[in-house]
């Protein structure tokens, strides 16, 4: 057994054991489990949130496309920048509202304010198709971690089965307790580690930043920037701008955000959360040094240029520190993912089948839920051959589905009915679904010109509101001709 | 001062608008390519601008948990 490998046991060992510190004193009830009791202050509403965006797609997914693709990687840096700007008029309602009405889902804000269980299940239904392959990509991401600190001894197959158990014992003990105080532990070394990774390895081989850009320009012209056509900027454009809008339609960030004691706490993480985006700058740049160092990874391999090149470059225990950390990374956001489906299901796609269930038998089911929901996302995990970012792009496609009928209901007098509503997202989801089944791309359409590059979720999004818009107008005119009826 | 929340459009603008004018890798700008440059001004406008907004929003104003 390697060194490497006992610091990344190690790494799961303290996370189980905080997640049980956590809990300690607390009745667990579907309030304390879900939410957190609403009583996180400024700096734990920071860094949940914090916390489940620099997940594994930050950390290997990030440099895993800045060496595969270059200048488009650049997107990262952007979406989630423009979701705290909007976030700072968007969350504070939201905020009181599920306070006022003790919401604990994101399916219940669209139930409650629609007046319509069955529009909260439809939603729900929606975050669990988009949360697939967002727990997916975690639970890939722990498989390379676990099999590259193993040097190979565990095959990543097995080491997905490891990541998957530990993450359902790690959920099962804590709930949202153990996500955040392992986001306070996580987010410190990710720091660290990051910070080390991206000013060491880029001085060590070329001396400078300027040096590494100029070897890739000269070896790669073009490569730095966005290409002329396929991840163009139009695509960086509507990618940024879908991406921006779904980022908070995901059902566990949407939940999350119920932790906070008071809304001022939003407007703060909208100041500072940006800056926190300069992470990625140091993630670009362990992808970039990558790119001629350990050249010739191709497909969903590109997801282990950070390993391969620290494997190159550092003694068999950094690797291990290095891992561990990867696997901190994996754990928090993936039991957020976890409770969130798990969640879900029993609060908003089976309680409101049968009426009789109170809290505590949700609260059951919830954790029955949990290892059932992982063995599935083991099972796409163990097919997909897709790249950290092309899962979570899919995700996106998907929850971003729910912004119309969001911002509608955010409105003094929402314009829209509940038809209208429901339409429109079965509308974007379909066609979202039939793309990715279909493996139908705008690039096939020549006529379209330069608008071939517009992310596929953003065309789904123009059909969702298309037909939002015609079932408003058709429901709002029958009902002007019943009351005038009447 | 309410006005200034309209700031907040800025950040959109260079960031959806920019790359189709400074989709270029030189001039490299403190050694990084020219469109990451920008970017990276961007994501620092946009806390500056929010700060600001923050700063001068009344909401924010009221005693110490804003209403």
């Amino acid at each position: 057994m390697s060194i490497a490998l006992i610091i990344v046991a190690a790494g799961f060992a303290l996370a189980i054991g905080l997640g049980l510190y956590a809990r300690l004193g607390r009745e667990m009830g579907l309030e304390q489990w879900t939410v957190g009791g609403r009583g996180f202050g400024t700096a734990l509403v920071f860094l949940l949130m914090a916390g489940e965006i620099y997940t594994t797609f930050t950390f290997l997914g990030g440099s895993g496309i800045a060496y595969g693709k270059g200048g488009p990687a650049y997107y990262i840096l952007c979406y989630l920048t423009l979701a705290y700007v909007t976030s700072y008029w968007l969350l504070p309602p939201v905020w009181r509202y599920a306070k006022q009405n003790r919401l604990y889902t994101q399916p219940d804000f669209f139930a409650r304010k629609y007046d319509s269980p069955a529009l909260g299940m439809l939603v729900a239904a929606v975050g669990i198709v988009a949360l697939v392959p967002y727990l997916v990509l975690q639970l890939k991401g722990l498989g390379i971690i676990v099999s590259t600190a193993s040097y190979g001894a565990i095959p990543a197959t097995m080491a997905i089965w490891i990541g998957a158990a530990a993450l359902t014992a790690y959920v099962v003990v804590s709930g949202v307790h153990g996500s955040a105080w392992t986001a306070v532990v996580k987010d410190t070394s990710i720091l660290l580690v990051v910070l080390f990774l991206g000013i060491y390895l880029p001085l060590h081989f070329y001396g400078s930043y300027g040096g590494l850009f100029r070897a890739i320009e000269a070896a790669k012209p073009g490569f730095l920037a966005l290409p002329e056509s396929g991840q163009s900027p139009v695509w960086f454009s509507t990618t940024v701008l879908l991406t921006a809008l779904g980022g908070y339609m995901w059902p566990h960030t949407f939940a999350s955000l119920y932790t906070a004691r008071e809304p001022g706490a939003f407007r703060r993480n909208a100041v500072i959360l940006p800056l926190y985006q300069l992470i990625n700058l140091f993630v670009f740049m362990i992808g970039f040094t990558a790119v001629l160092q350990v050249p010739g990874l191709t497909g969903p391999d590109v997801d282990l240029s950070l390993f391969k090149l620290s494997l190159a470059s550092f003694p068999p225990w950094v690797i291990g520190l290095i891992g561990a950390t990867g696997v901190l990374t994996a754990l928090v956001p993936g039991s957020m993912i976890l409770i969130a489906g798990a969640t879900l299901v029993a609060n908003n796609l089976v309680r409101p089948l049968r009426p009789a269930m109170d809290d505590a038998a949700t609260a059951r089911l919830c954790k029955i839920l949990v290892p059932i929901l992982a063995l599935v996302c083991v099972g796409f995990t163990l097919q997909g051959g897709d790249t950290i970012v092309q899962l979570l792009l899919m995700g996106y496609n998907f929850v971003t589905q729910l912004f119309p009928c969001f911002i509608a209901s955010l409105m003094r007098r929402n314009p829209l009915s509940r038809p209208a509503a429901a339409a429109g997202i079965v509308a974007g989801v379909a066609t979202v679904a039939v793309t990715v089944l279909a493996g139908f791309s705008l690039s096939k359409l020549p006529f379209l010109g330069p608008l071939q590059d517009v992310n596929v979720g953003v065309a789904a999004l123009a059909v969702n509101l298309v037909v939002t818009a015609v079932f408003a107008f058709v429901t709002r005119t029958g009902e002007e001709a019943r009351t005038q009826a009447a | 001062m309410r006005n200034l929340r309209w700031l907040a459009v800025l950040p959109f603008i260079g960031i959806l608008i920019g790359p189709f004018f400074l989709n270029r890798v030189e001039p490299f700008i403190l050694g990084l390519p020219l469109l990451l440059a920008w970017l990276v001004f961007c994501v620092l406008g946009t806390s500056a601008v929010m700060a600001l907004i923050y700063w001068t929003d009344p909401e924010n104003r009221a005693s110490g948990d804003p209403r």
